[in-house]
């Protein structure tokens, strides 16, 4: 058995996209951020989008370190407020690529208001949730995406609270594209957020991920690659169905996809129509 | 067809002319609120800064609000809000935030009766040191404030002026009765009016560190899109953006947000003095009270009292030095506003030889009236 | 003769000749992974396996112990999440 040159120190294909002094990153062993973040990268050089042209807005929490290590222009704001932060810079150059990258207490909790006004308004914003079920930062506390009689630190005896369909939620609000994928679809998720990436209007992706050290041991889901083996088992890819019915339940189904794929005039398509026929020059 | 700024004499709302000031200045994002007594701003503006490309936007919430400006200011833009006393409380991490990524942005307060919902439609001068300390931990920031509607129009444009030289966030504490007052407003022509822009980086991409600052303690500051890659974190970071969760990085930065605004105050503090030179009793105010002030002054001289009139333009940071400087040769200082005592406890915390400090203070609501200074003015002790 | 592939599955087709195969040529960068095994659990080949000796952080990497099956589908590559691997695709005669 010959053993490849392992030793070999190749460049990495998405070298140029990220910060490499910064590496190794803070994240876990086993955790899905590295993977949704190199989905994220490859996704932008697949497009051959210029790295100037993109701008990565983050909130507070694991997920929100993907802003640090992006080699683009980025942005670590306060907890829950990336969506409002990005809808300013967006606004301020509109030809700018802005996505967010945050996680689920970020957007839904915290934030929960700024998502579904900035989904309500078709703000053009791609955002991508790292949903991985409890707030991993501080310690594995529970959440608004934790499921029923999960256990986290607050919620030693179980979850008593439902959790969002964070998918559902985007979508009536007015979001025009929903998918969720998890980590190990790291192709479709790949393709999900070029398609983002290249629409009007406000995109958002749901991105299932392994906590191991927050959410799987308390949970007795064991390690993260033991999560990724349910993920294997137990997701089921629908396309086009109403995300009211994308389940995702604890010890149950994982339904991924692209669930909506609308066309709806966005925000700065219905401000630059009125400056048009107004003939203001900016 | 392109807009052009009102130039020409106008009986205009105190509101009207700050948001045509910032127009002036050259603001083109305003992401806001409506709030009483602010939202005269928010409706002009509205009107008014689409004709110039720029954008109101609505915000679901003031929180939204100052964090879409800090936004719109990383994008090279330069955006206000404009709120009050509720609507400021809510702002004030994200003031926190504009503080520690260095992004200029102003807001406006017109202020009301406080606390809590207060009395919305009636005057009040509560907001002073909430300016200065809302955010949590140690940081300056400027606050200016205007007494009459010629002043909402110039002073904000001053406040845009300094919030882009020092890359630090400028609060207007305005009150609600010259927010509402109507008055004569000259808007010169827009060739005339000084406009100050963020200083741009000279160094290449490659080269360039987000922190590294100037002579002034002020880095110069890359937009987004422009291929500078840079990071900017709430975190405590290095002259690199990157975060350094370190005591000594946190000492090095905070120190140096400080130092910003401290060691540049002589080019940012401004007040006005009337009468000061041969006065034995000073009175200190500011905003709608710094008019009664000046009839109370007049009406002691009159009466053979040698009063004098500080009025403060710039409360934050606050002019300490010129405070001692006068303390030396006078009877007593009278401070009126219409709050508790915000002001009266940082001139009795500047003034030298326990030069008496009486003060004139109503709560909210009211008006403090030139008798009830010149009452001030005869006490001898609180 | 062989009936399968490396995948261990099909059988082989009749114009396997004609077909140009491909071949991966699995760079790893033993100091930045942390030992998820991701890599080597979804392999659709089964090409990685784990190695015996310890990186610096304590974990085990993996090595290509099947080089010969490696298609260079460069799914390690997505799927690690440390930037710690990266596929060269060579044509095979």
């Amino acid at each position: 058995m010959e053993e490849t040159k392992l030793m070999e120190k190749k460049v990495h294909p998405l070298e140029e996209y990220f910060r490499k002094e910064r590496l190794p990153h803070i994240w876990c062993s086993g955790c899905g951020l590295g993977i949704a973040m190199t989905s994220f990268l490859y996704a932008i050089k697949e497009l051959e989008i210029p790295k100037e042209k993109v701008a990565v807005v983050s909130g507070i929490g694991c997920s929100g370190r993907v802003a640090g290590y992006v080699k683009m222009d980025s942005y670590h704001t306060t907890h829950g407020r990336p969506i409002p932060f990005a809808t300013g810079l967006k606004l301020a150059k509109p030809d700018l690529y802005v996505v967010v990258f945050s996680g689920d207490g970020d957007i839904a909790a915290i934030g929960g208001n700024h998502l579904i006004h900035a989904a309500r308004r078709n703000m053009d914003l791609t955002v991508i949730c790292v949903n991985n079920f409890n707030y991993g930062m501080t310690g594995g506390q529970f959440g608004p995406t934790t499921p029923l009689e999960a256990i986290t630190t607050t919620t030693p005896y179980g979850n008593f609270e439902y959790p969002f369909n964070l998918p559902h939620l985007a979508y009536s609000s007015g979001a025009t594209f929903v998918a969720r994928w998890t980590v190990l679809h790291a192709y479709q998720l790949r393709q999900s957020i070029k398609k983002a990436l290249l629409r009007k209007g406000f995109n958002f992706i749901e991105v299932i991920s392994p906590c191991p050290t927050g959410f799987g041991r308390p949970n007795k889901i064991g390690d993260a690659i033991d999560e990724m083996r349910y993920y294997r088992e137990n997701s089921i890819i629908r396309n086009g169905i109403d995300p009211k019915e994308a389940e995702l339940s604890f010890r149950g189904k994982i339904v991924v996809g692209e669930f909506v794929e609308e066309e709806r005039p966005s925000f700065l398509e219905i401000y630059q129509k009125f400056l048009k026929e107004k003939g203001i020059e900016k | 067809m392109k807009a052009k700024i009102l130039t020409g004499t106008h009986y205009m709302l105190g509101d009207h002319a700050c948001a045509e000031g910032a127009i002036a200045a050259g603001c083109r994002f305003f992401a806001g609120y409506p709030i009483t007594p602010s939202t005269e701003i928010a409706e002009w503006i509205a009107r008014r800064l689409p004709l110039f490309g720029g954008i109101y936007i609505q915000m679901e919430d003031e929180i939204a609000s100052i964090t879409a400006l800090i936004g719109a200011s990383c994008g090279g833009v330069k955006s206000m809000t404009a709120t009050s006393g509720p609507g400021y409380s809510l702002m004030v991490e994200g003031i926190g935030l504009a503080v520690m990524l260095e992004v200029p942005c102003v807001i406006v307060n017109v202020q009301r009766g406080a606390p809590s919902t207060g009395l919305p439609t009636l005057v009040g001068q509560g907001d002073v040191m909430q300016a200065r300390w809302g955010s949590h931990g140690d940081y300056e920031i400027i606050a200016i404030s205007p007494n009459s509607c010629q002043e909402m129009f110039d002073l904000t444009i001053k406040a845009f002026n300094l919030s882009e030289k020092y890359r630090v966030p400028v609060t207007i504490l305005a009150d609600e009765a010259v927010g509402h007052l109507r008055e004569k407003v000259v808007i010169p022509p827009q060739e005339e009016i000084k406009i100050i822009n963020r200083e741009k980086p000279k160094e290449k991409p490659e080269e360039y560190w987000p922190y590294v600052p100037n002579e002034n303690l002020v880095p110069p500051m890359a937009i987004a899109g422009e291929g500078y890659y840079v990071h900017m974190t709430g975190l405590t970071h290095d002259e690199r953006g990157y975060p350094d969760i370190t005591g000594e990085a946190h000492e090095k930065l905070v120190r140096r947000l400080i130092d910003k605004i401290q060691k540049n105050k002589k080019d940012i503090i401004e007040y006005e003095e009337v009468m000061i030179d041969d006065a034995e009793v000073v009175v200190v105010s500011f905003g709608i009270t710094a008019r009664a002030a000046l009839k109370a002054i007049k009406e002691a001289r009159k009466k053979g009292i040698k009063a004098g009139l500080f009025r403060l333009i710039t409360i934050w940071p606050f002019p300490e030095e010129r405070i001692a400087e006068i303390s030396k040769k006078i009877e007593k200082f009278v401070v009126a506003e219409i709050n508790q005592g915000q002001v009266r406890r940082e001139v009795e915390r500047a003034r030298l030889n326990g030069v008496p400090v009486i003060g004139v203070h109503k709560l909210g609501g009211d008006l403090i009236t030139p008798d009830e200074i010149l009452e001030g003015i005869w006490k001898k002790q609180n | 003769m062989e009936k399968t592939n490396s995948k261990g599955f099909w059988r082989k087709p009749l114009d396997i000749d004609k077909i140009e195969k491909k071949r991966g040529i699995v760079h790893i960068d033993e100091e930045l992974c942390k030992g998820c095994t991701f890599c080597i659990e979804f392999c659709p080949g089964q090409v990685l396996e784990k190695r015996d000796k310890l990186n610096s952080k304590g974990y085990h990497p993996p090595y290509v112990k099947y080089p010969e099956k490696c298609t260079g589908c460069g799914f390690c590559e997505r799927v690690c999440p440390e930037f710690a691997i990266v596929v060269e695709k060579e044509l095979v005669k």
